[in-house]
Formats: C-alpha cells, structure tokens, sequence
C-alpha cells in the first residue's frame, strides 16, 4: 500500500547564505588549514555551500579566545542582569531573523520552514529569554553546619569554558537549550554544529556579536566530529562538555574526558521511547499522538515514540485510525506548507532507515504502510508502520532515527510497564489514559527522564529533559539545566558567641 | 498650576510672599539665628527650575480606564519646594475602592491574566520595563516634583531600579515553582503555587515609583490583580506607568490605582471583604491600624514593611573616612525619609571624637537645595507635617541635652527644608534615639565593647535594618548574627538589589518584599494529595 501523499517536492528559492566560516574572538575566520566542507540540501543532494573545516587547531584558537574571555574578560565579571540584558537583546535579534533562521534550518535539515517558523526559532528565543531571567537568580545556600561553632555557606560559580557540542536534528533549539543556560551562568564557549547543519549556528553567531556579548564568550567552530569534536572532547583547557547525539559518540565523549583532563560530561543520548495506549484512551487522540509522536521531524528526535504499545482491547481500533490518519500525513519539500514531512537529513541517514524498513521485513514484522522512498531524489521516505514486532527484532531494540513506528500489543498494566522499560534507553515515554491511577502508577514506573501524560512533545522551558540509562546523564531545559554550567564551591569559618546554630 | 515665579528659596534674607498654603505658616523651630550654621546651599538657585514634565494623569486608573472620583472630589498634591500646587487629584473614597475591587476582582476571576501562560506575563512585564527606560526623563522629573528628591536621584538610581525590579520578576513569572513532597504512604503529593487574588496594596510617599516596583512586581508575576493605593503626597508618577502598563499590553482591571488620603480609601481597601491579601509600607502606627483592619474583616493576610531606627555600628578598626561617608549617606539619603535610615550612629569610644568631628564636617559639606538642580544633594522634605515633625525631634534633642553638631534649622523660608542635623552624646534613653525622624537629623551614640552595642543596638522595638563596619570577619560574623534585624548591611548600606529580601523583626513589619522571598506574599500554596496504586518507588 502507498503510503501518505507527496506534494510533488516544490523547490523555494534558497536562502542567501551569508556565513561561512568559523567564529572565534568576535571575528569570522577561514580554518588555519584553509579546508572547507560541502553543506547538502537533503531535498536535493545538492551543495548549499563551501563551510570552513575546522579542526584541533581551530578549536586551539577558539578555546583560547574562550578561556581568555573567561578568565579575564568581562563576562563572569558581569552581574547576573547585565548579562541578561545583553541576552535579552539577543532574543531580540533572533526574533528579528526568524524568517532567515527557519529558511537556514529548512534548506539544510530538510526541517519544515512553517514549523521552524512559528516552533523552532521561537522555542529557541524562549530559551535565551528564560536563561536571561534567570542570569540574576543563581542561589547559593547559607548551611546548617552540624558542627559547634561552624559558619558555612556555598557560591555556585560558573564552570569556566564550556565545548558544546550540538547535532543536526533541531540545529537552533539544541545552539539554544545548551548556549543559553551556560550563557547565564557566566561561562564561555566553543559551540561545534553539527555537519549536516552549520548554518544557523553561524548566523547566531553573527547575531551575537550584534547583540554586544564581549569577543570570545561564543565561539562556534564548524566541522566534523571526529576532528573538531574529539579535539573539544579531548581538550585539557575545558572544563565541561555538552554533548547532544548518539549513544555510541555520547561514548566516545566520555572515553575522551576521562582520558584527557577529567573534565565533567553532559550527554543527552539516544532513545527508543514507548507510548502506552491503555484501553480507556480516546481512540481519535491515541492516534494522533501515536503519529505525532513519532514521524514529527521525520522521526528525527531522539525522543521520537518509536515502540508504541497498545493495550489489547483498544488495538484494532486505535490501528485502524492510525492507518487512515497516516494517509493525510503529507511527506513534501519542507518549504511547501502543506508538508508535514520533508526529506531524511542526509544520505547516511537515508539509507541507514531504509536497511531497517528491510530488518523490519526480514525479521517477520507486518508492514502495515509505508517502507518505501518517494520521489527520485532527496531523501525521502513514507511514514512506516510495523505491526506485530517483537522484542528480539532490531526495530524494536536500536533507534532508527526515522519515520519507522514499531506496533505491539499488550495486556496487563504491569505487561506495559514492563515492555516499556525492556530498553537500555529511558529519555521519555508517553501514556494515552484517563485513569488518574493508571497515569501515577506507570508515571512513576517507567524509567525515563520524561513522561508525557495525554500529550506528547510537551516540551516547555521550564521543563527539565534529560535520561536515564544509555539515554544520558544530564537535565537541560528549566532550572536544573543551570547546575550543569555551576560548579559548587562551598565555604567554611569558625563563628564565635553566635547566639544561634 | 501656580506660576514659578521667581524665589531666593535658599537665601535666608529673602522675604517671601504668603505662603500658598495656610500650613506652611507657624513654622519656627530652630532657625534663628543662634542655630545658623554654613551649610553648602546652592547659593546660585535664584530661581526655582521648572519640571519639564506635564502632569498628563490625575485621575483613578479602574478597568483600564482613567476615571473621575464617584464623588467628584479632588485634592491638590503638592511641590515640596515651595508647597504650591502642582495638579489636583482624583480623590478615591470607599466606593472607588469598590470599583476597583469589582475590576480587580473580574480580571483575576474570569480575566486573561491568571490564565495567561507566565511566559506571555513575562514579555508584558519586560514591554513595561523598555516603556519606563523610554520615559525615564518625565517620570524622573515627576517624581521629583512630587516628592523632592533629587532628580539626579530620581533618573540615574531610581528609574532605572524601577525598570531592573520588573526585568527581576519577569523573570520569576515562568520560574514560580511547587514541590512533588514525600509522604508517609502510598501516596503522590504536588504543592501548587496559585496567584493569591485581589491584591491590595498601600504605597508610601518616600519612594513612590520603587515602592510600587516592590508591590507590583511580585503581585503580577504571580498572577494576581492588584488595587493599589498611592500616598496623598505623591500620586502623580503611579498614574504614569499604569498609563505604561496599558502600552505594554496589560489587560484592564489588572492593575488598579486609587489615590486618596488612608483615612478613606486605604481603611476601606485594608477592610475589604473581597480583597485576598494586602501589602503595606509605612508607619507603625498606621501599620497595626491595617492589621486590626484585616483581622476585623475578613482576615486577609497582610505584609507590612513599617518604621526603623536602624543602628549603624562603627568598630575600632573600621576604615573611619568610609565609614563616616557611609553613615552620613545612611542617614541623610532622600532627605533622611528612609525606613531603614541609620539613624543610630553607635560609634566606638577610641574613634568617637574623630567620627564625630569628620561626621559633622560632612553635613556641614552637604548641599541643600531645588533637588532638579544639579550638585544638589538634598531637597525638602515632603510636605509641612513632616517637616513640623522633624523639628519637633531636632527640638527634643536639644532640651534633652544632647550635643547639637550641626545644623537643627530650617533653611530658606519656603518650602520643606531642613539644615542637615548631627547629634552627638545621643543617650539610649533620648526620644531622638528611640523614635523614627524620618528627617535629616543623625544621632552619634558612644559604645566600648561588642556585647554593650549588640544588647543596645537591639534595644528597640524595631528591626528592620543595620549596618556594621569593622575589617574583623569574625566581629562581622558574630554582630550580624546577634543583631535583630531583617538586613544587616556590613562596610556598606542602602545596598537594594533586586534580589535581596527586604523586611523587619518585631514591629518593623513580618513578610519580606523582592527576591525570591517576596514571591511567597502572593502565592497559595495549594497540596494536591492522590493515592498510589502499586508505585514504583516512595
């Protein structure tokens, strides 16, 4: 059966691209090796552009600048609202660009550019806008020391330089839920975008030189992983490292702090996270969600709902509404604003979802939609759905990082509980009920860094994210986030005749 | 308006026409001439500057629309420098009071702004914040005009804290946060931290602009709707940024401004049955009258920030010129109208005749005058009866013999303005060293060891704020610990950030206004308590 409707791959003209090189201490550099890689418009497999390659001596020179800035530069130095009014205007200036910045994620990840629109860009100013509040509202504690005649308080100080690493699935969302809170912290750092996607995180970059932030606070240095990556991951003069990707490069990250100077490791990883369809859900509901869930950027999150779990009562019809939802789920160019679904990223990931759409076939799991590419060229591919997979099968235990949905059926609440945790993943699950006991005892079962309830996606600012498990060891977003760019140092003298303890 | 006509304001020799006002007259206290003394007065103000600032806004702010008392009455506010009328306010009584909590009572019930989502509160808030930046210059010269403070004041602290104070709590707006809270059983508990309602809140007259920062920002951030009664001195520059507020996309009947007398309007906002929380700053006095107020009506829960007679204690091994800048500062900022004013100079008996007589030189030094011409450093005081008052103190301390240094006259012949007066042989027992001034009168007490300061310095029945000034961390340590006081500010004063909680022990108020503590006055903690079947963990 073919699957969804394809709006024919209307080409937009491409955006201007204007921001090539690496940026370091304020200025837009050409590599120190002069080397440049080719940025791919997935719809097309066309080059967008030339982008300095950066590698160890350009993330030398970036770290430079940072640790400069850091240590002696104005930024930490700074009170808390004199960086947010700085940050504020950078929000600013972001939601000035919106259109430009949506344009770039679009052309280059294939992203919707509605969505990058009124989601993307947006959430990413939010990010920047909540941090900046935030900047003045970093607490230390004055202790209850147990000891007699003991003073004692701590100050929560900013790391110093930070190496961000971002991939390529949500390019100005990941730039902001990392740069922001450091940002507000007071550190400073060398963010490296992803391949696939340099392009907004280059025009950030130039929009926060007109934003005012001191040279060397935000460097960003274009190129590959395992060159400019491994050499921030490596790098004996940072002090903490963000990294937002797969579980087998979370890894490597770590192999490369622990081996080099220690310093601490942020890892938000991988995912293969269930939705539980409990037989009182609404059928209409559940199957959105279920859709939503896990073809939103063309199954590209790593929060994606890609084993969902439907209770046995419920599951012929919650199935059979899929089915007929998924046909109005319109794979298409992303700048066409009828598409809910625009091309894989790349080649990589093409053909790495199509060999699990074949997995999926040979281990004996019942392709329900989809399996197929669309057009004749980008990467495309319909929305696909298996049923009957089991938990032996490579689509039900690795994340595919496409518009591939695995179907199972269960009975019991514990059943459920059960099969959602059967994962070395936990980022985040979703439960589809109206049974308030239901929802708190699996809420409190599953074990994963978030469980949405009747929604999915439910990401907010304030809301921590992060995993259990192989999915990380981290919390970005609200708060929480802030403590990863705060190291806690905490003071002590004898107090004398206090009249109290 | 009356004309500013020409006058020798500061000039002793210079006779004035009648008084404006009836109440300025009778006015004699210690200016003859047995009590003159040099101050550095702006000998070149011949001529009383003219705000340039229209009066746009005289009447009560309900619903989103500016409105004529019900009653049609008006009262005059007046120019402290010369008691002459500036405009003719709107003069809110109980049923205005009602209005305002029927529109106030709306918005939160069924309005947008509670169910506005904090992120959409926020951006309102720091829309605000960029309009009083854009309007710094007319709201500066407002208040000044209102108040007689001076106008480098007014726009170079002032103003911008206003603006930072609603950048501060917009940012809160999206960060007010319950617990998930452990329970003794199988149970799943969350706090809920719900805006409280209607806010109710009485503003002084010292800091008018900053007292509604103070007030507002909190109460919006957490999503109440507010009644706010201004002080009858100074209800001018309210009336401007609610007109900003509304620019800024604030939806009618959130915010609420009644000017009027607290006799009036204040009883009947303090007494109100639909009124959910009120938040006063003033006296002591009128601050049990609110408290009584609340507890006869409908025991609404109330935040004072009243009187002081802050202690500001100098060690031996203070760096004495600092600390002599910084009392004089503590005491004589805003004309001496602080409730936190150091207005117990506790200096220690080695470095108690250098402090004094460095202490004295600096007021001498001081520079009284029009408070919009710029050197000045301190205006009139706000109207007659402050002013009668404080000579009243300056006369008490001299019959109760204590050291007159300096000052103790009224200067120039019009207007509010006092010599700035140093006190020295202050005793415990003096009502100078007792009683709140509120009035550029410092009082320099003697102490030689750090249990007599502490047991004195906490011998009052206030405790808002002290200062302690010593390079010993652990006298440091030890004397803010000791001091029964809600800020104690060490080799500094007057230190107000945005963050910083602010409030006193015992009868200088209970709740604490900015920071993260302030949020707690406009918030109900809600526990939502659901059993748990089978879970996972405890």
């Amino acid at each position: 059966m073919k699957n969804g409707k394809c709006n024919g791959g209307a080409t937009a003209e491409l955006p201007e691209i204007k921001f090539t090189k690496l940026f370091i201490n304020g200025q837009f550099l050409d590599a120190a090796s002069g080397k440049t890689f080719e940025t791919i418009d997935p719809r097309n497999g066309e080059v967008i552009a030339k982008i300095a390659a950066g590698d160890k001596e350009d993330v030398d020179l970036a770290v430079n600048a940072a640790r400069h800035a850091f240590d002696h530069g104005p930024w930490p130095r700074m009170t808390g609202f004199e960086r947010a009014r700085i940050i504020n205007k950078y929000t600013d200036l972001i939601e000035q660009n919106i259109e430009e910045l949506a344009a770039l994620d679009a052309v280059d990840g294939g992203k919707l550019f509605q969505m990058g629109k009124i989601g993307d860009i947006p959430a990413a100013a939010g990010h920047f806008r909540y941090y900046a509040g935030a900047a003045d509202k970093i607490h230390g504690e004055t202790l209850r020391m147990t000891r007699p005649s003991l003073f004692g308080y701590t100050l929560k100080e900013p790391i110093g330089v930070v190496g961000h690493i971002i991939p390529w699935n949500f390019p100005s969302i990941m730039f902001a839920m990392k740069v922001a809170p450091a940002l507000a912290a007071g550190c400073t750092m060398v963010v490296k975008p992803a391949e696939q996607t340099p392009l907004s995180a280059l025009f950030y970059a130039h929009l926060s030189k007109e934003a005012g932030f001191p040279d060397g606070v935000i460097n960003v240095v274009t190129g590959f992983g395992s060159t400019a990556g491994a050499a921030i991951a490596s790098h004996m003069d940072i002090d903490k490292v963000s990294f937002t990707g797969s579980t087998d490069v979370g890894r490597k990250i770590m192999q490369a702090a622990a081996t080099s100077n220690l310093k601490k490791v942020s890892l938000e990883l991988g995912g293969k996270s269930p939705l539980l369809i409990f037989d009182d859900a609404d059928v209409n509901k559940a199957a959105e969600l279920a859709l939503l869930g896990c073809f939103y950027n063309k199954g590209e999150i790593c929060v994606a709902s890609s084993r969902v779990f439907i209770q046995e009562g419920i599951y012929d019809k919650v199935v059979e509404k899929m089915l007929e939802k998924a046909k109005e789920w319109t794979v298409g160019d992303p700048f066409d604003s009828s598409s809910r679904q625009g091309p894989q990223v790349d080649k990589k990931q093409y053909e790495k979802v199509l060999s699990y759409i074949e997995h999926g076939k040979n281990e004996g799991a019942t392709l329900l939609t989809g399996g197929n590419t669309i057009g004749d060229k980008g990467y495309y591919i319909e929305p696909t759905i298996f049923a009957d997979v089991t938990e032996d099968m490579k689509i039900y235990k690795e994340e595919i990082f496409g518009p591939v949905m695995s179907l199972m059926k269960f009975k019991t609440i514990e059943e459920g509980i059960k099969c959602a945790n059967n994962t070395k993943y936990g980022l985040a699950a979703g439960i589809v009920s109206q049974n308030i006991d239901v929802i708190n005892t699996v809420s409190r079962s599953i074990k994963a860094g978030v469980i949405w309830v009747n929604c999915y996606f439910a990401f907010d600012l304030d809301s921590p994210y992060g995993g259990y498990k192989m999915s990380g060891n981290c919390r970005e977003s609200g708060m929480d986030a802030l403590d990863s760019y705060l190291q806690v140092k905490s003071i002590a003298m004898p107090l004398h005749n206090s009249p109290w303890m | 308006m009356a004309a500013r006509r020409v006058s020798s304001l500061l000039s002793r020799s210079f006779s004035a026409a009648s008084p404006v006002l009836s109440r300025s007259q009778g006015r004699n206290g210690y200016n003859g001439s047995r009590m003159v003394r040099r101050f550095g007065t702006s000998s070149a103000a011949e001529e009383i500057i003219s705000p340039s600032v229209q009066v746009s806004y005289t009447k009560l702010l309900i619903d989103g629309n500016f409105v004529d008392a019900a009653s049609g009455k008006t009262f005059p506010t007046l120019d402290p420098r010369t008691g002459e009328v500036i405009a003719n306010v709107a003069e809110g009584d109980a049923e205005d009071i009602n209005r305002a909590v029927k529109a106030a009572r709306k918005a939160f019930d069924e309005g947008p702004w509670p169910k506005m989502t904090a992120y959409e509160r926020s951006r309102i808030m720091l829309r605000f914040a960029d309009l009083v930046e854009k309007h710094s210059e007319e709201l500066a010269a407002l208040e000044t005009w209102d108040n007689g403070k001076t106008y480098e004041q007014a726009k170079t602290a002032e103003i911008p804290m206003l603006a930072r104070l609603f950048r501060y709590y917009a940012g809160w707006a999206d960060k007010i946060h319950g617990l998930t809270v452990p329970a003794d059983g199988n149970y799943h508990v969350q706090t809920l931290h719900e805006p409280i309602g209607v806010a109710g809140q009485i503003i002084p007259w010292n800091f008018p602009l900053l007292m509604f920062a103070w007030k507002v920002g909190p109460a919006l951030a957490c999503g109440n709707t507010i009644v706010l009664k201004t002080a009858e001195q100074t209800p001018l520059t309210a009336f401007y940024v609610g007109k900003l507020f509304l620019e800024a996309g604030l939806p009618p009947g959130v915010l609420n401004i009644v000017s009027g007398f607290g006799a009036t309007a204040g009883a009947s906002l303090a007494s109100h049955m639909d009124v959910d929380k009120l938040a006063f700053t003033g006296s002591t006095d009128t601050g049990k009258v609110i408290l009584g107020l609340a507890a006869n009506s409908n025991l609404k829960p109330v935040t004072l920030e009243l009187g002081g007679k802050s202690p500001f204690i100098v060690f031996e091994d203070a760096d004495i010129d600092k600390a002599v800048e910084l009392a004089h500062f503590a005491l004589f900022f805003n004309q001496g109208q602080c409730c936190c004013a150091g207005s117990r100079t506790y200096v220690h008996e080695r470095v108690y005749d250098e402090f004094v007589e460095k202490a004295k030189a600096r007021a001498l030094k001081r520079v009284v005058g029009d408070p919009f011409k710029k050197g000045i450093e301190q205006g009139p005081q706000i109207d007659s009866k402050q002013f009668e008052k404080v000579m009243k103190y300056i006369r008490s301390g001299v019959e109760s013999n204590a050291t007159l240094e300096c000052g103790g006259g009224q200067v120039g012949d019009k207007g509010y303005f006092i010599q700035p007066t140093v006190f020295s042989n202050v005793k415990d027992d003096m009502l100078i060293a007792q009683d709140e001034i509120f009035g550029p009168v410092q009082s320099i007490l003697k102490f030689s060891d750090v249990d007599e300061v502490i047991r004195r310095a906490n011998n009052t029945r206030y405790g808002l704020a002290a200062g302690v000034f010593t390079k010993n961390i652990d006298t440091a340590n030890r004397v803010s610990r000791a001091l029964k006081a809600g800020t104690v500010w060490v080799n500094c004063f007057d230190v107000f950030d945005a963050a910083i909680p602010f409030g006193g022990y015992k009868m200088s108020g209970n709740g604490r206004e900015k920071g993260i503590y302030s949020l707690n006055n406009y918030l109900q903690v809600k526990a939502v308590v659901t059993p748990l079947n089978n879970p996972a963990w405890i």
